[in-house]
């Protein structure tokens, strides 16, 4: 392995994200927050909500943007460099085991994934006003949770970006991001489906389930999902994303 | 010093339609469509393009080595074997000692390629589209801005060196590319159709560019389908066509090995066997080939003093001559001779 080569290759896809900061943390961010703003704030403060579903919602917002902002770091590029401008090539020749740009994607994305994470929940929680009760007495098991809700979005970023073309990002976004989203259990608790059994039981082949479950059981003392079994089932989604995104990448990559 | 290049019985079908890089600038690969091989889906059809049909051959260190075929012939499926971007289905390709497809990364280290399409990093500067290439490469800090300061110059980019190549024209972003395959000073440069697209003036930069290189005892490959191209740049040549090697040699072996060397396309109001074979014992005529006869091809020693003969052999014959065109010994009428059809159709 030739880390030389592998850091470079993350130092150009660092020096790009800085570039390209502003519309990157408006991309990822704008919509947390205003999801955030109308439900944590305009409609728990007037009434319609009580106060304390802000607990609820604030660990759902964080694994939306953690989730969302890593397959687009990873998803977005690799959908145009791979098509229309071919950009990917030059590093494809790089000294370095193809499989391994792919890993270094799936680094990166996994770093923007954490930074958005990491600068929604002071904002959220800001935007949210008070009454939002975060707790850190599980560091480890929130780094954990924290880290392989990283891959498992930037794995899923190199899934997809490997798998749809040009002309279906749209139905990406239609098809697959924003069924995930309503029924991740980001805005409500995986318990408040209990009255809808079927899809109580369907849900859970959604990755972003896990990620809200996880957040809110390690960040809050809302009741939650087990948290060793949603680390479990996240690792078990994280090699299987891993596997079949590395497996497109590399049938993309050469012909 | 300088790397060779060794080929051996390099085969590539697609199951998939090709990726761009190997399409060339208009798709033309013949469709092979073959029942599958499996009994048991007899009725599903299998797409199937056979690329490279057993290509063998040797290119020798610091040679400037071309590839000159009609689009759709295999030279980018060739380039992309050699460069780790195609696997082969079978066969073995070696960049010195290394085989490609089981030493990538060593061979990677020994190769620059400048694709048929500009495919520059738009998130980049040219200047910082240099500097990482550099970086991938291991170069350290200094050694890739001095580098780079060189390239940009060289190839007269200085001025745009801190503009995002989004802008640049396509003469532009050509340079761009094979500064940067340049970059970290390959031994083996790879070069994919360099002129398509490129006007005149560009292409005489771009051919002094190849020269220099060579210069300094690179290996150099390179695509075509301009024969003019082939003459100027060439000490070696393959002619590729359907995924087969028609001939081999230096372009002066090649073009002596078309007989009689001048090719003289005529054509006629009507067929005639007669004629055809009065013409065959013209002085100096050593080929005639009728296709339709009405259309003939004939080659000789000679260009321009047949054509009284000729006309005069027509009106024998009671046939009238409607059009003549004269070749002389070119590369392109090797094609012709080899494959019955000019490089641009």
């Amino acid at each position: 392995m030739n880390w030389k080569t592998f850091y470079a290759l993350l130092s150009r896809d660092g020096h790009v994200a800085r570039r390209n900061l502003i519309p990157m943390l408006m991309q990822n961010l704008l919509q947390p927050l205003l999801l955030t703003f109308v439900f944590g704030r305009i409609l728990t403060t007037s009434g319609m909500m009580q106060g304390a579903y802000k607990n609820v919602l604030l660990p759902g917002i964080i694994a939306i943007s953690m989730v969302l902002s890593g397959i687009q770091a990873v998803a977005m590029p690799l959908i145009a460099e791979f098509q229309f401008t071919r950009e990917i090539e030059d590093r494809l020749l790089a000294p370095m085991e193809t499989g391994w740009l792919a890993v270094e994607k799936i680094v990166a994305g996994m770093i923007q994934a954490l930074v958005s994470g990491l600068v929604v929940i002071p904002a959220a929680w800001l935007m949210m006003g008070s009454g939002v009760k975060l707790s850190f007495h599980h560091p480890l098991e929130f780094a954990a949770v924290c880290l392989l809700v990283a891959l498992l979005s930037a794995a899923g970023g190199l899934t997809l970006g490997c798998s749809i073309g040009q002309t279906q990002i749209g139905l990406m976004f239609s098809l697959v991001v924003a069924p995930m989203m309503m029924f991740g259990c980001a805005y409500y608790p995986w318990s408040a489906l209990s009255s809808f059994k079927v899809l109580q039981y369907a849900v859970l082949i959604n990755p972003l389930v896990y990620a809200s479950e996880g957040l809110r059981g390690t960040l809050t003392d809302v009741g939650h999902i087990p948290t060793p079994i949603v680390i479990g089932a996240l690792l078990v989604m994280d090699l299987v994303l891993l596997f079949a995104g590395l497996k497109r990448f590399n049938s993309k990559a050469v012909s | 010093m300088g790397i060779g290049i060794r080929i051996e019985e390099l085969r590539k079908v697609y199951d998939t339609p090709p990726p761009m890089a190997a399409r060339g600038a208009g798709f033309s690969f013949t469709p092979i469509r073959t029942k599958s091989p499996n009994e048991k889906n007899k009725e599903k059809k299998k797409f199937e393009v056979v690329a490279l049909d057993n290509i063998s051959l040797e290119i020798r260190p610091g040679e400037v080595f071309g590839l000159l075929g009609p689009n759709g012939a295999g030279k980018s499926t060739t380039i992309g074997i050699l460069t780790t971007r195609t696997r082969p289905t079978s066969g073995r390709a070696f960049v010195g000692e290394f085989n490609v497809w089981q030493e990538q990364v060593k061979a990677k280290r020994l190769i620059g390629v400048v694709p048929q399409r500009p495919n520059l990093d738009f998130a980049l500067t040219a200047r910082e589209i240099l500097v990482f290439h550099g970086a991938y490469f291991g170069q350290s800090g200094r050694e890739r801005t001095s580098r780079a300061d060189e390239l940009l110059e060289k190839f007269k980019l200085t001025d745009r060196a801190d503009n995002m190549v989004r802008s640049f024209s396509g003469g532009m972003m050509q340079r761009l590319s094979i500064a940067r395959a340049m970059m970290h000073d390959p031994e083996v440069l790879f070069l994919d159709e360099p002129s398509a697209g490129l006007d005149p003036q560009t292409r005489l930069l771009l051919w002094e560019i190849i020269r220099d290189y060579h210069r300094l005892g690179k290996t150099i490959v390179l695509t075509t389908h301009y024969m003019d191209e082939a003459d100027a740049l060439c000490e070696r040549l393959a002619i590729i066509d359907h995924g087969k090697i028609i001939a081999q040699g230096t372009p002066r072996e090649l073009k002596s090995s078309i007989p009689g060397g001048y090719l003289l396309r005529l054509r006629f109001d009507r067929a005639s066997e007669e004629l055809l074979a009065q013409l065959r014992t013209l002085p100096g005529v050593s080929e005639v080939r009728g296709t339709d006869h009405i259309a003939t091809d004939l080659y000789a020693d000679r260009g321009g003093q047949l054509i009284s003969a000729i006309v005069n052999s027509a009106q024998a014959a009671g046939v009238e001559l409607r059009d003549v065109h004269i070749s002389e010994p070119s590369l392109e009428t090797l094609f012709l001779h080899h494959t019955g059809r000019s490089l641009r159709d």
